[in-house]
């Protein structure tokens, strides 16, 4: 099978976005709670936030002009991949403590691994992209570990 | 109050089913901030996207899954990993059901592993996922 994957392509690994860093506000979480239909307390009057929170709170807002025609955002982490469709990954989350209002948050996403398998159906790009989460103390709060197939 | 010497291997959680309405997908959408138009437009899902209906967000079956844990965890106990991935899509007016099971439990850690799933109708675990949570010392 003829790689996919560059050397250039290759490269990308270990390549990290730009931090964001953004205050978590009680009203952010609640409105997060009530979408996702919590039922504990502390996470509908806003005071902790629920488990999966995190995952896109810290993602930055682009402009309009970035939106591509399926509504979604450009997401310039990963570099332009030969295969195109993506199908359900997996992601995997260690939580050293839990996210408060309150809480000054920094977020940098890393490509950690970029690598190619034969499957059933054709060639499959494996995309492992990292979150780190980190307080105003520089200390840990959330790692992400997502991995996104492209076939 | 859940105790940790009270759990044991095999123990059923909570299930809970969920049919979220289109109405209960835009706000969820809009609280995460997502505009991907298979989870409103349905001409775009269907025609564009080949999909039979509008689509119910892989993360918040994601997000179900981690209930299934904080509401059976309540004060008692800390999730301390969490992992999950989509496998099969779900559509609007489509009932799943989260659940789980505990599946190990180690004493000197005081950490319980619990497997968890989202069900379709037909009983094919759409979203599997794995949590482990650690619970106080006395």
């Amino acid at each position: 099978m003829a790689a996919l994957l560059t050397p250039e392509l290759k490269r990308a690994i270990g390549k990290r976005s730009a931090p964001i860093t953004e205050l978590v506000t009680a009203r952010e979480i609640r409105r997060y709670a009530t979408a996702t239909s919590q039922r504990q307390e502390k996470f509908l009057n806003g005071r902790e936030a629920p488990p999966l929170f995190y995952a896109r709170f810290l993602k930055e807002i682009p402009t309009l002009d970035r939106m591509i025609h399926d509504g979604r955002f450009m997401d310039d982490l990963l570099p332009p991949l030969p295969l195109k469709r993506t199908m359900a990954g997996g992601c995997e989350t260690t939580y050293h403590r839990p996210i408060r209002a309150g809480d000054t948050l920094t977020g940098v996403f890393t490509i950690k691994d970029l690598y190619e398998k034969e499957g059933a159906s054709g060639p499959l790009i494996f995309a492992t992209v990292e979150l780190a989460v980190t307080d105003a103390e520089n200390r840990p709060v959330v790692t992400e570990l997502t991995t996104r197939i492209f076939r | 109050m859940l105790r940790f010497e009270d759990i044991r291997v095999g123990l059923a959680l909570p299930e809970r089913a969920f049919t979220p309405t289109s109405a209960e997908l835009f706000v969820y959408n809009a609280a995460i901030w997502n505009p991907h138009r298979i989870h409103y437009d349905l001409p775009y899902a269907t025609q564009v996207e080949g999909y039979p209906a509008i689509v119910i967000d892989g993360p918040l079956q994601g997000d179900w899954l981690t209930q299934a844990v904080t509401d059976w965890i309540g004060e008692d106990a800390r999730l301390v990993v969490f992992k999950y991935s989509n496998r099969r899509a779900a559509y609007l007016g489509d009932t799943v059901t989260s659940g789980g099971t505990v599946k190990a439990s180690d004493k000197s850690s005081r950490r319980v592993t619990l497997e968890l799933f989202i069900k379709n109708a037909k009983g094919e675990v759409i979203a599997p996922g794995e949590a482990v949570v650690e619970f106080p010392r006395d």
